[in-house]
């Protein structure tokens, strides 16, 4: 057989069932011309694992996921260990099923209004001073950052594990929680385009 | 006035928020807030005394598309004019 000349159209013709796949796989994503003119802006996201219950850490938590979702950020707050009693009820002051539960329960009371400080404690001195120093200089409290994040639609993630482990129930929970999550639900969250992911 | 100026029969509604005394980050927490019940087009205008509001409204109206048309500062008021989009 003589040297052919391959036609245009034979140039490409598919052969085998890969080669087909392929050609289709080409053909499907090829660029149309149609100008793309709105959701030029990608839905950006905030990640935040809460984990500790301390009012230096919770506050930064808070504030940065006002902020975020006040910028239209879909704003994701993952909580868990110490990081999930402050979203218990204010007003619960015992949680848990056995006896160790309730002694951390009494040792760390939970809900929001209750955050100690991580450093300089003193038997509650530190966040009262706190407390006394955020009215003075008009800085918003936990409880206030909890309801405005709430208002702008940041999605609270309890730690399903962490529930258990407290013995905490879902009636213990602020009204605003969402359902419990695992630490997969978290990484796929974390792992999406245009998302800051924080430890705190 | 500037802010109606490109609209000569003066539909552009002005509405105000008084954010004056709060810290970071309620002045854009309000800011998002008040926004929406403000038409496209319109105006909103917020009167805060932090100074950290000044990168934090430039942040705001780039990330979430809505103008800062307006900035002025007064005897210690910022003030912030955003458009909505």
């Amino acid at each position: 057989m003589t040297a052919p000349v391959a036609e245009p159209e034979t140039i490409i013709s598919p052969e085998t069932e890969l080669e087909r796949d392929l050609l289709r796989g080409l053909l499907e994503e090829a660029p149309d011309d149609e100008p793309q003119t709105e959701a030029e802006t990608p839905v950006r996201q905030l990640v935040i694992i809460n984990w500790s219950g301390e009012f230096d850490r919770v506050m930064p938590t808070l504030i940065m996921a006002n902020a975020a979702a006040a910028m239209g950020y879909q704003t994701k707050v993952f909580t868990t260990f110490w990081g999930l009693l402050p979203f218990v009820k204010d007003q619960k002051r015992i949680v848990g099923e056995n006896w160790m539960q309730k002694m951390l329960a009494f040792m760390q009371r939970p809900g929001i209004s209750h955050l100690k400080t991580s450093k300089m404690n003193f038997f509650g001195m530190g966040p009262w001073m706190m407390g006394v120093l955020s009215r003075k200089y008009n800085v918003a409290s936990p409880k206030e950052l909890l309801e405005a994040a709430e208002a702008l639609g940041v999605e609270f993630m309890p730690c399903q594990m962490t529930m258990d482990m407290f013995g905490l129930k879902r009636e213990d929970m602020i009204d605003g929680l969402g359902a419990p999550v695992g630490a997969a639900t978290v990484l796929e969250l974390m792992t999406q385009p245009n998302t800051a992911s924080l430890f705190i | 006035m500037t802010l109606t100026e490109n609209n000569p029969a003066g539909t552009v509604k002005v509405t105000t928020l008084d954010a004056k005394g709060l810290k970071c980050p309620m002045p854009i927490v309000k800011t998002a807030q008040a926004i929406k019940t403000v038409g496209s087009g319109d105006l909103l205008e917020v009167l805060t005394t932090d100074p950290g509001a000044v990168a934090d409204f430039a942040a705001w109206s780039r990330a979430t598309g809505n103008t800062l048309v307006e900035q002025t500062l007064v005897e210690g008021v910022y003030r912030f004019v955003l458009r909505r989009k």
